[in-house]
């Protein structure tokens, strides 16, 4: 293990963050915001500090970057980020517990959504700001900023695919071009267009500048920090349609707007996991439209808070039109299954994704029709192509890890005498980032009243269903500490 | 600029490194997966699984944007369907093909013009070439020529008996009595470029650039014995035994060429009529003994294992064979085979990758490209020779007025066929030859790099 190293790359991030400070900084001097602006400060002079200390420590030797550190620095990395977030919301006193604070912003930075304050405009706005930035941060990851930003200084740079593979969603993760530095790039470049768009189709509708930038900081992370008690509730008709149809869109994997942008159009309208994904959302959309016919007045308003609730599960954002938890429990119980689902690999969304859903099932019927016709030779193909057995084995051990983690959060917040449902839809939204559950925990209320056992229970799934389990996992493996 | 590399084996590997490092956008193609995963860890390139010649996966890996093809798979065949494949798809694409089998490199000008190969290589035949000079001049570790053969940079070990051990640069005058300069210094795996205060020290090798001519005199006031190769025995019938024996044959030497299969052992007598072709096994003492290891004058170890080559070539040494050259094609030239008494290292992929470095970089830099880039210091250093032309700053200037990057150095002038050992006071001007020396990773695409802004 390379602590120098890794002492290093995590001081850039420090740097980067401390850097991403600056705008909420200045949201809150113009808005002659006394206790945030004190909270932005200090946390910038301590960033800053920690940054020069590490630094100052870790000078030297620059060899033996390899993989597993790379790894470990992802885990490391998300944990110190947060840490660090947190400060302004603590030394602004605007949430006076500490975990409350690093609930938020582990919740922001995973994307998760899911909030300890029951009520969000008395905050202010340079808190707002950074609270919604959080998610766009996290949405894309800021490693891989760091891999866009960042000359790699190393000769043998090849440890920067196990940080791309770390922090981006899905099974299977690939470079667009040959260069780590290009690839990163590219990513980023196609998530700030998109959000840039976003941001303007909400000023169409006449939101205001700020309401609109936060907005669409919460939907291109997929997160759901809203700056608004309700939500995205109070707004028209055609921002709640602006954000249905951006969410959709960041739930898709944006190697896909690469082939666009390329002009392999065919290749994106053959890809399967897209095909699934829309087709679950239509599905389910036409489904929850037909079981909650008659609570909302028009076909319209039932089919404009229907799909926005899709969107919004499905993509694990989690803003919400409207209290779900009041619709009948068929919709819930498809909104609970669009939670475990989740948006595509390599989106900004979370959940078990629908790339590992679809090789899921297809290596289930693989396995059905080989228990038929044990001498056939079968392979599982996504895109006409053969999926590799390592894959398809890791998948399975990836849902293992998956429920084992579910099952064990579950146990440990049913400690605090909650009601089952509110206990397991706890759980699922903050392991798939999604926010808000169902019952005490529903889109109307808030995850303040659970134990300080439980709220640390749900920053680990927070932190652990961003980074796909595995660099959270290994963190608690001694091996991954041992001197070599 | 954009490379696709189609076969990730010894060379594929060593080509990555390189050019990786260098700075180009690299996609390997190769069938094995598992090989794929170790490259995309070690380097920062894309990878892609599958058949090369096949369009689909030559379209995926870009190759419509691509500027060059190095196809280096294992069959040679392979090798020329894919570049001619990516030369169909995009015929501004340059290619470079690997080609091994003799039989094919025979009609080599044929294939080229058919195939639009913008350059072939054979790191067999190179490596045969490469061990054939180093025979003509015993006494060197390596060779490598440079303005049209005029400078030579030769590598040397200081050992405890040698004249320059413990000597500074500037008293080393006296004792060669000819104008040399040492370019390099490899010490404790680092490459030095020495100052005139630079003390040699036991187990140093050191890298010496002097005029071809001034090589029998330097070789003489160094004390090395040197003697006309007149037998040489070659373990090993693979095709750079096959290749070096015919040009051995030809300046007239008396060659022996050990090999186990009967079958090859047919052939190679077939077509190498003044070779004496040994039916055998090359690792067994007796038969070594028997052929007279110990009076020969050259032994080459060349067979396709590299552990076999070293334990061999260290039996030749302790018989003493005063000149013994080992070929390694897997293991890296390293601290720990320096140590081993093998005589020189020959590495094929090495030579072969130098090649192509040369050529990438020729296309990268139309004008002013580097004429010849060897590495040398087992890679950790380069010496490129450059044309000066009137784009190069600073032509005229004494060289002591001149800033040059930390790491490089000028190592010889040459011109209008007359080479000058620079010192302070010497300059170069338009049309003038240089070599250069430069370690530390600095790449030199042309000249002017060299100049610290």
């Amino acid at each position: 293990m390379n602590y120098k190293m890794m002492g290093r790359f995590i001081s850039q991030i420090l740097l980067l963050e401390a850097v991403f400070m600056l705008p909420a900084l200045s949201i809150s001097l113009v808005c002659r915001e006394g206790n945030a602006v004190y909270g932005f400060c200090v946390s910038i002079a301590v960033i800053l500090a920690a940054f020069w200390v590490l630094r100052y420590l870790c000078r030297g030797s620059q060899k033996g970057f390899y993989a597993r550190d790379g790894l470990v620095c992802v885990g490391l990395g998300w944990i110190v980020l947060s840490l660090m977030g947190c400060l302004p919301f603590y030394l602004s006193g605007e949430i006076p517990s500490f975990l409350d604070a690093l609930f938020e912003i582990v919740s922001g930075f995973t994307t998760t959504g899911a909030s300890i304050l029951p009520e969000v405009e008395s905050l202010s706005r340079g808190i707002l700001y950074w609270r919604s930035f959080s998610h766009w941060l996290g949405g894309m990851g800021i490693l891989v900023f760091l891999l866009a930003v960042v000359p790699a200084g190393e000769r043998q740079s090849g440890f920067t695919m196990h940080i791309l593979r770390a922090e981006s969603p899905g099974p299977t993760v690939g470079k667009l071009v040959p260069r780590m530095r290009r690839t990163a790039s590219i990513l980023y470049l196609l998530y700030i267009a998109l959000t840039i768009l976003n941001v303007l189709f909400l000023l169409i509708g006449k939101m205001p500048l700020y309401d609109a930038v936060c907005t669409a900081f919460g939907t291109a992370g997929t997160g759901g920090f809203g700056i608004k008690n309700d939500s995205i509730g109070g707004y028209s008709p055609y921002i709640q349609n602006v954000c249905t149809v951006f969410m959709l869109l960041f739930g898709v994997n944006f190697s896909c707007y690469y082939l666009l942008v390329m002009k392999r159009i065919r290749n994106v309208f053959r890809d399967e996991e897209l095909r699934l994904y829309f087709g679950i959302v239509l599905v389910s959309t036409g489904l929850i439209v037909w079981n909650i016919r008659g609570v909302y007045g028009t076909l319209g308003e039932t089919l404009r808070h229907g799909a926005f609730q899709v969107a919004s599960i499905i993509t694990t954002t989690g803003f919400s039109t409207t209290d779900f938890d009041l619709w009948p429990s068929f919709s819930k119980a498809i909104l609970l299954c669009l939670m475990v689902v989740g948006a595509c690999a390599g989106s900004t969304g979370g959940g078990i994704k629908c790339s590992r859903v679809l090789l899921l099932f297809k290596s289930l019927y693989r396995n059905v029709r080989k228990a038929l016709d044990p001498q056939k030779i079968q392979t599982v193909r996504i895109n006409g192509n053969r999926v590799d057995e390592s894959v398809v084995e890791n998948t399975g051990m990836y849902l293992v890890a998956y429920v084992f983690i579910i099952v064990f959060s579950f146990l440990l917040l049913s400690l605090d005498g909650f009601s089952t449902t509110t206990n397991f839809s706890a759980v699922l939204a903050c392991f798939n980032n999604i926010g808000p559950g169902l019952e005490a925990v529903g889109p109307a209320a808030n995850f303040s009243g659970y134990s300080m056992l439980s709220k640390c229970v749900l920053i680990g799934d927070m932190l652990a269903g961003r980074l796909e389990i595995y660099p959270i996992l290994i963190l608690f493996s001694r091996s991954a500490w041992r001197h070599r | 600029m954009k490379i696709i590399i189609a076969g990730d084996g010894k060379l594929g590997a060593t080509l990555t490194r390189q050019l990786s490092s260098s700075g180009y956008d690299i996609t390997l193609i190769d069938a094995k997966k598992n090989v794929l995963e170790n490259s995309m860890e070690r380097y920062d390139v894309l990878a892609i699984q599958g058949n090369c010649v096949t369009m689909t996966v030559l379209e995926m890996a870009g190759v419509k944007d691509a500027d060059l093809l190095i196809a280096a798979t294992g069959a040679d065949e392979t090798n020329l369907l894919c570049c001619a494949t990516a030369h169909v798809m995009n015929p501004k694409l340059h290619t470079i093909a690997r080609i091994r089998n003799p039989e094919y490199y025979e009609q080599i000008y044929t294939l080229r013009d058919l195939y639009g190969l913008s350059l072939v290589v054979n790191p067999d035949r190179q490596a045969a070439i490469e061990i054939g000079h180093l025979l003509k001049y015993p006494g060197f570790l390596k060779r490598e020529g440079f303005a049209k053969g005029r400078v030579e940079i030769v590598e040397l070990r200081i050992d405890s008996k040698s004249k320059l051990c413990n000597i500074a640069l500037n008293d080393m005058y006296r004792i060669v009595r000819c104008k040399v300069l040492v370019c390099t210094v490899l010490r404790c795996g680092k490459a030095i470029i020495p100052d005139g205060n630079f003390v040699l020290r036991e187990g140093d090798r050191i890298f010496v650039t002097a005029p071809a001519n001034h090589m029998t005199i330097l070789l003489k006031y160094l004390g090395i014995i040197t003697r006309k190769v007149k037998r040489v025995i070659l373990c090993g019938g693979g095709k750079i035994s096959y290749y070096l024996a015919q040009q051995l044959e030809k300046s007239g030497m008396t060659v022996q060429l050990i090999e186990q299969k009967q079958e090859r052992c047919l052939d190679l007598a077939e077509r190498l009529p003044n070779t004496s072709i040994i039916h055998g096994d090359a690792s067994s003492q007796y038969l070594l003994d028997r052929e007279g290891l110990a009076s020969c004058d050259a032994l080459v170890t060349l067979t396709g294992m590299d552990e076999l080559n070293m334990f061999i070539s260290m039996y030749g040494s302790s018989c003493g064979v005063p000149q013994v050259i080992t070929k390694l094609d897997h293991i890296e030239p390293n601290d720990m085979v320096n140590n081993l008494s093998i005589g020189s290292v020959i590495s094929p992929k090495d030579l072969c990758c130098n090649t192509i470095v040369r050529y990438v970089r020729a296309i990268h830099n139309q004008t002013g490209a580097a004429i010849s880039i060897h590495t040398i210091a087992d890679g950790k250093a380069e010496a490129v020779e450059f044309e000066v032309n009137e784009s190069t700053n600073h032509c005229g200037q004494p060289l002591k007025e001149l800033k040059i990057k930390k790491g490089v150095l000028i190592a010889c002038i040459s011109r209008e066929g007359m080479i000058e050992i620079p010192n302070g006071e010497s300059s170069f001007r338009a049309g003038d030859m240089v070599i250069i020396v430069s370690s530390g990773g600095e790449v030199l695409y042309q000249m002017n790099d060299i100049f610290a802004n």
